[in-house]
């Protein structure tokens, strides 16, 4: 594996970040409590997307239920789909239970393992744990071995080196230098490292280079990970950014009684997602 | 006679369970745990500490969500709380699906941490409201996370406890069964019977489960309510219409 330095291209909208998404591509993407870049997620519904792979890190929600439910999607590997407080993810559950979406089942410390893996250059991580599970049986790319350092029996659980083809998030700010802020949510740092590629959506554009200032320098996935970013302002919603706008829990239940038969979904998706009223609607929600 | 709502009983149940622990994790949707945490937090000064994984504001967690999963590797989380769609009579637990894996006829929403937390933490308590046939069974169609391990492989911790809708059973590692421990007021043997579909053991005489005490219930409602209505508002509202 070799991953490319990267120059952040500034693009115009996060359609334009769903365009550069080729249909296939392994996409890893953080939980609904993390930063979501839902404003690609449903322009990738609107380009029509294909055969999308999504990796969980290490869980999906809303944004994975949405593009099964619009065909998007042939594989999520992942710990759990679920939409919370809100219940399961309906699109998910029916996909999976017809067998039209394959799922690659997971947990949590093992996806973040292989990322971590793969941010190192290395080709597994160990992990304790799992043996005796079922999904070690699953999984042909975990793999348990004798504790090679131990002269006493001790299996360990192998997991394989995970390089997702993008990383897809979003992010509180940007810079001109192209570098993001996105503070304690360190998952998204993994998947930046680990990924070939790396699009994220951002409130506001900050000024000067957020990596000149000690505060900020923490939270922030410098532009060497960073292949492009663009405005999406509310970007997240109807999940949150912290300290911006909390999840918006009505629209979170509304989607999963809408959701719940194919036909709702598809009016979900012309109210919310097909038309230009999104924006709208949105930003009367956010605002309330 | 003091009413209360079967999720306070539970959570008082769940917080003497508990009982004394320097810290404790919760993970995905799991209300009634957090709030025995809080629970105990506000009766012991602030102990123990909790980690709530999906907490909204002053997260506890600045190495996202791996950072649980690397203190309980080391040791550092006392107990951890399960559920599972499935649970059976040797405490391994299904989060995933029901039928001949991977054509599931039930889909559920997925395994989480549980493959690894059953292992690291050093007691888990398993909770799932539902005491019926359909998720306490003989054998788990999937297993996300053995109950027991064989001696050769590593396990720092696994099952305390398993606290239903209607009655806790204590788990013995020998012989690798659970024990019904009580019976939740309301209910009785012949419907714990009835409705638990695995084998376990049975003392000649069942206590009932320890019903709230109002002093524990005025927490409940007064600071604990408050603070779960942060992370978990719909249970909140519907528990305490707060």
């Amino acid at each position: 594996m070799s991953l490319p330095s990267n120059e952040t291209r500034f693009l115009a909208s996060a359609d334009e970040i769903a365009a550069a998404i080729a249909d296939g591509a392994f996409v890893a993407m953080p939980p609904d409590y993390s930063l979501v870049a839902m404003e690609v997620v449903r322009a990738l519904v609107r380009r029509n997307a294909r055969g999308l792979r999504l990796l969980g890190v290490p869980q999906l929600g809303l944004c994975a239920d949405l593009l099964i439910g619009a065909g998007c999607v042939t594989e999520v590997e992942t710990s759990a789909v679920s939409l919370g407080e809100a219940g399961l993810a309906p699109r998910f559950t029916e996909a999976a239970q017809s067998g039209t979406l394959k799922v690659k089942d997971a947990t949590c410390p093992l996806v973040h393992g292989g990322l971590q893996a793969a941010e190192k250059g290395v080709p597994f991580m160990p992990s304790r744990g799992v043996i005796g599970s079922d999904l070690a049986r699953h999984r042909e790319d975990w793999k348990t071995i004798q504790n090679p350092l131990s002269q006493t029996p001790d299996p360990i659980v192998l997991a394989r080196a995970i390089e997702p083809d993008v990383a897809l998030f979003h992010a509180r700010w940007a810079d001109r230098a192209g570098n993001v802020w996105i503070g304690r949510r360190r998952e998204l740092a993994t998947i930046a490292h680990a990924s070939k590629v790396c699009y994220v959506t951002y409130e506001e554009m900050r000024d000067g280079d957020m990596l000149e200032d000690e505060l900020l320098a923490p939270g922030v996935v410098s532009s060497v990970y960073v292949s492009g970013v663009a405005q999406a302002e509310r970007g997240a919603w109807p999940l949150g950014v912290i300290d911006l706008y909390p999840i918006d829990d009505a629209h979170l239940q509304l989607y999963a009684k809408a959701a719940r038969t194919q036909a709702g979904f598809e009016r979900y998706l012309d109210e919310f997602v097909r038309t230009g009223r999104t924006a709208r609607l949105r930003d009367r929600a956010a605002h309330r | 006679m003091s009413s209360y709502a079967p999720e306070e009983l539970l959570a008082c149940a769940i917080a003497r369970l508990i009982g004394d622990a320097a810290h404790v994790a919760v993970g995905a949707a799991s209300p009634i745990p957090a709030s025995a945490c809080e629970l105990l937090r506000a009766q012991h000064g602030g102990r123990p500490r909790l980690s709530l994984m999906h907490q909204r504001k002053a997260n506890p967690y600045t190495e996202g969500s791996r950072e649980l999963f690397d203190l309980a590797g080391q040791g550092r989380i006392d107990v951890f709380f399960l559920g599972g769609a499935q649970i059976d009579g040797e405490a391994n637990i299904n989060l995933v699906g029901t039928g001949e894996y991977p054509a599931v006829a039930a889909r559920f929403p997925g395994s989480f941490g549980s493959g690894f937390m059953y292992f690291a933490a050093k007691r888990t308590i398993l909770f799932r409201e539902e005491h019926s046939q359909r998720v306490l069974v003989p054998k788990v169609d999937f297993i996300s996370a053995p109950g027991w391990s064989p001696p050769d492989v590593w396990r720092r911790g696994g099952p305390q406890a398993l606290v239903t809708g209607k009655a806790i059973f204590a788990w013995q590692q020998e012989p690798r069964r659970f024990r019904l421990e009580s019976v939740h007021p309301g209910h009785t043997l012949s419907d714990i019977r009835e409705n638990t579909g695995f084998v376990f053991d049975c003392p000649a005489n069942v206590p009932k489960t320890q019903a709230p005490f109002a002093a524990e219930l005025a927490v409940l409602r007064g600071p604990v309510a408050t603070k779960i209505a942060e992370n978990y508002p719909a249970f909140a509202q519907r528990v305490w219409q707060n």
